[in-house]
């Protein structure tokens, strides 16, 4: 089966995710979604890891939620929580998304051309070989990668603003790591979290991660690569270890 | 130490008289009391919980367990709660935890609340001779049926019926997580509610495999942390519930701490072992009634529309107008946590201190959605202290459909609600994940247990509404003219729409 072309055009959420399954569910492997313009929940709970699903216009909220494999490529914005507890698979958004993307992502990667909204990455976690990548072109408001507990998110800041100048950054953080390109000034940093420069071996691992990012959207990886980072973690791996006594 | 030691919460003794130095009690305290040395049997009465476990195993009852053996200057201000509460943040500077549901002796409304019987005028109903139906259907109920008549006489429904649980008795199993108790607990369980006919809930402790067989009648929770969550979990539930609030700690989140969380809750809530799991206080994609609209939908989309989604509340100040906006969500049923509902570690202030009764809450939830023509749209499920087949019939008449049951599950397996549950050394292999001590609790013999408790209840409830002259539970669901309040004020009886006894 080749490309499908749907003509999103004022279908609701329910009956294009039936279209949607049903073509997976017969082979198709290749989904263009023309005109759309602010449905919810596509690609919601879909399984197929070698599906690619296109999107023309401006998706709703909570696109690729619980998403479990295929490729999402959004040639727009995208609404909020883009990537809500997702396990598996990709979504590449050509453009700005609103606030908690990547929200409670376990596995997958989610690239975010532009800007994203509040509270991005929060709670993304990993397990076993499931390790969730967001890494956002842009900038990024307040608590960004709040309670995360594990994966990765990196911030480039390539629209000539700071990658993130706002409060709450890692907020409860106890897993996985927050990069910047730069640093973020220390009053920005969340309660338990902490600001290191990179390591030379860190360095190392996230530089592939950098460079296909600017690969998948044409930039130029030079600049990117011969770039600061600083990398925020947790200050103590228990940040609420101390909190509580017994009765 | 200027504080010095308390006195003994409990003072454990053996009668020489009576022991014959089994050692049963030695090998059973998991809280470190009894010691053997030589040949006699050492006591340490500060370790002691009051679990009975000694107790329960002692062949010849040689063992006796006194409650506050020396106490400190009566007082009816400074009781030895607040005194000991004092001490231990003095030394702390912490929040103390705490476990099972509110400790406070706040008068139990269910308690004064009498239900009515037939006399005379009308009569009341065998259910040994007379069908008495209980079973009950969780979820949306259409305002309006269509139908269109057949050519061959047959009637066809066009009215689109969303999909509601099935119950054959209105008492379910509430959220107990597998990581708050034990696999052997949760299988128990299961293996109860799926031979009864009913449901339990997973907790936001994911599925473990082993459960699977069991599936059908589990309704899997997605709460703040999204633990074990995802698109399988959310298939192989029978429902999906989105945890909002709990009874025993309204408005805060949980952290199960690192140490807990062993190889196998690690693969069950997909997180690294030894990892915090952390639930925040609130859902972060959930800041109003629409965000919540949004989570329900974002669920019935990635299940295809097939499975009822409930929302979990702590009962609270607000609880009817929330209700209302729950009812709005798309959510399918609406569950009301009391504050007197159980958990295995809360903050004392919040347990003690903070949400309301659940008997209010479902009366005023009940009411909101009929002045508002939407009591169809969503289910009451109430939970948290339902003690008794009397507090299940009790809320039924106040408007719930429902219950979910909790303590009292667990106290069918054993447990003595020594609200010691947040140590994680359960005596009872209900509240721990030790295996020497988890594999103490034998699935089946305890299902039976809990199946037994569940159809004592539900002879119970039967009875009940026979001796009203009620033979369906529909017929008893909000009807509180079958309530009368015994010593409550008026204020509560209004809320509760209930008129006084004699009226």
């Amino acid at each position: 089966m080749g490309a499908v072309h749907i003509n999103a055009k004022d279908i609701h959420y329910t009956q294009l995710n039936e279209q949607i399954r049903t073509i997976v569910a017969r082979g198709g492997k290749e989904i263009i979604l023309d005109n759309i313009l602010g449905q919810r929940f596509i690609g919601d709970g879909l399984r197929g890891d070698d599906v690619t699903i296109t999107i023309n216009g401006v998706p709703g909220g909570d696109l690729a939620m619980f998403m479990s494999g295929p490729t999402i490529i959004v040639h727009g914005n995208a609404d909020h929580a883009p990537g809500n507890t997702m396990d598996k698979g990709a979504v590449i958004i050509h453009g700005s998304a609103g606030d908690a993307v990547a929200h409670s992502m376990r596995g997958g990667r989610i690239y975010v051309r532009d800007n994203i909204g509040y509270r991005g990455g929060i709670h993304m976690k990993q397990y076993k070989g499931k390790r969730p990548i967001l890494v956002v072109g842009g900038s990024a408001q307040a608590f960004l990668g709040e309670y995360m507990a594990g994966g990765l998110l990196i911030v480039l800041g390539l629209n000539d603003a700071a990658p993130v100048s706002e409060r709450g950054v890692g907020s409860g953080i106890h897993g996985g790591e927050i990069i910047v390109r730069g640093e973020v000034e220390e009053r920005y940093l969340g309660t338990g979290a902490k600001q290191e420069p990179l390591t030379s071996e860190q360095r190392a691992e996230i530089l592939p991660v950098i460079e296909d990012f600017a690969r998948v959207f044409t930039i130029d990886k030079e600049p990117l690569l011969a770039a600061d980072y600083s990398r925020i973690t947790a200050a103590h791996a228990r940040p609420f270890a101390n909190k509580y006594t017994w009765e | 130490m200027s504080i010095g030691s308390t006195p003994l919460k409990f003072r454990v003794t053996i009668d020489p008289e009576r022991c014959m130095n089994c050692g049963r009690c030695v090998e059973n305290c998991s809280y470190g009391v009894f010691r053997k040395e030589g040949d006699s049997i050492r006591i340490n009465s500060r370790n002691c919980a009051a679990c009975h476990r000694c107790i329960a195993f002692c062949p010849r009852d040689a063992i006796e367990i006194e409650e506050q053996p020396g106490d400190y200057r009566s007082h009816p201000v400074w009781t030895r709660e607040v005194r000991e509460a004092i001490f231990n943040q003095a030394r702390t500077g912490r929040i103390i935890l705490s476990g099972m549901g509110n400790a406070k002796p706040y008068p139990i409304i269910f308690d004064q609340l009498v239900l009515d019987a037939c006399q005379v005028t009308n009569p009341s109903i065998d259910p040994l001779r007379e069908p008495m139906e209980l079973r009950t259907y969780l979820g949306k109920k259409p305002a309006s049926l269509s139908l269109r008549p057949l050519p061959d006489g047959e009637v066809e429904l066009r009215t689109k019926l969303t999909p509601n649980l099935q119950i054959e008795t209105p008492i379910m199993i509430g959220h107990m997580s597998y990581g708050a108790i034990s696999l052997n607990a949760q299988t128990a369980l299961a293996k109860a509610v799926s031979r009864i006919g009913t449901f339990m809930g997973t907790g936001e402790g994911g599925l473990h495999e082993s459960l699977y067989p069991y599936q059908d009648h589990m309704i899997v929770q997605v709460a703040s942390g999204r633990f074990g969550v995802d698109i399988n979990y959310l298939e192989r539930g029978a429902a999906i519930e989105i945890k909002i609030g709990q009874g025993a700690k309204p408005g805060i989140g949980g952290h199960l701490p690192g140490d807990k969380v062993c190889t196998d809750i690690s693969c069950t809530r997909m997180i690294p072992e030894g990892s915090d799991a952390i639930s925040p206080a609130p859902h972060h994609d959930i800041y109003s009634i629409e965000d919540l609209k949004q989570l329900v939908r974002s669920l019935k989309e990635a299940t295809e529309w097939k499975k009822p989604v409930f929302v979990k509340i702590a009962a609270v100040h607000n609880s009817a107008a929330i209700a209302a906006g729950i009812a709005r969500s798309g959510a399918d049923a609406v569950v009301v946590d009391g504050f007197r509902g159980g958990s295995g570690a809360t903050p004392r202030v919040f347990r003690d201190h903070v949400g309301i009764p659940v008997e209010a809450a479902v009366a005023s939830v009940d009411a909101k959605l009929r002045d508002q023509g939407i009591r169809n749209e969503v289910s009451i499920i109430a939970s948290g202290g339902i003690r008794e087949s009397a507090d299940v019939a009790k809320i039924i008449c106040l408007g719930a459909d429902a219950v979910y049951i909790g303590t009292s599950a667990l106290v069918a397996m054993g447990c003595r609600v020594c609200g010691t549950c947040y140590k994680g050394t359960c005596a009872w292999g209900i509240a721990t994940q030790k295996p020497e001590l988890v594999q103490r609790l034998d699935p089946e013999t305890n299902a039976v247990q809990v199946e037994n408790l569940i159809h004592g209840w539900t002879l119970e409830l039967a009875e009940l509404m026979g001796a009203a002259g009620i033979n369906s539970i529909e017929s008893l669901r909000g009807n509180r003219d079958r309530l009368r309040g015994y010593m409550l004020d008026e204020g509560l009886l209004e809320v509760l729409d209930v008129k006084t006894v004699g009226a």
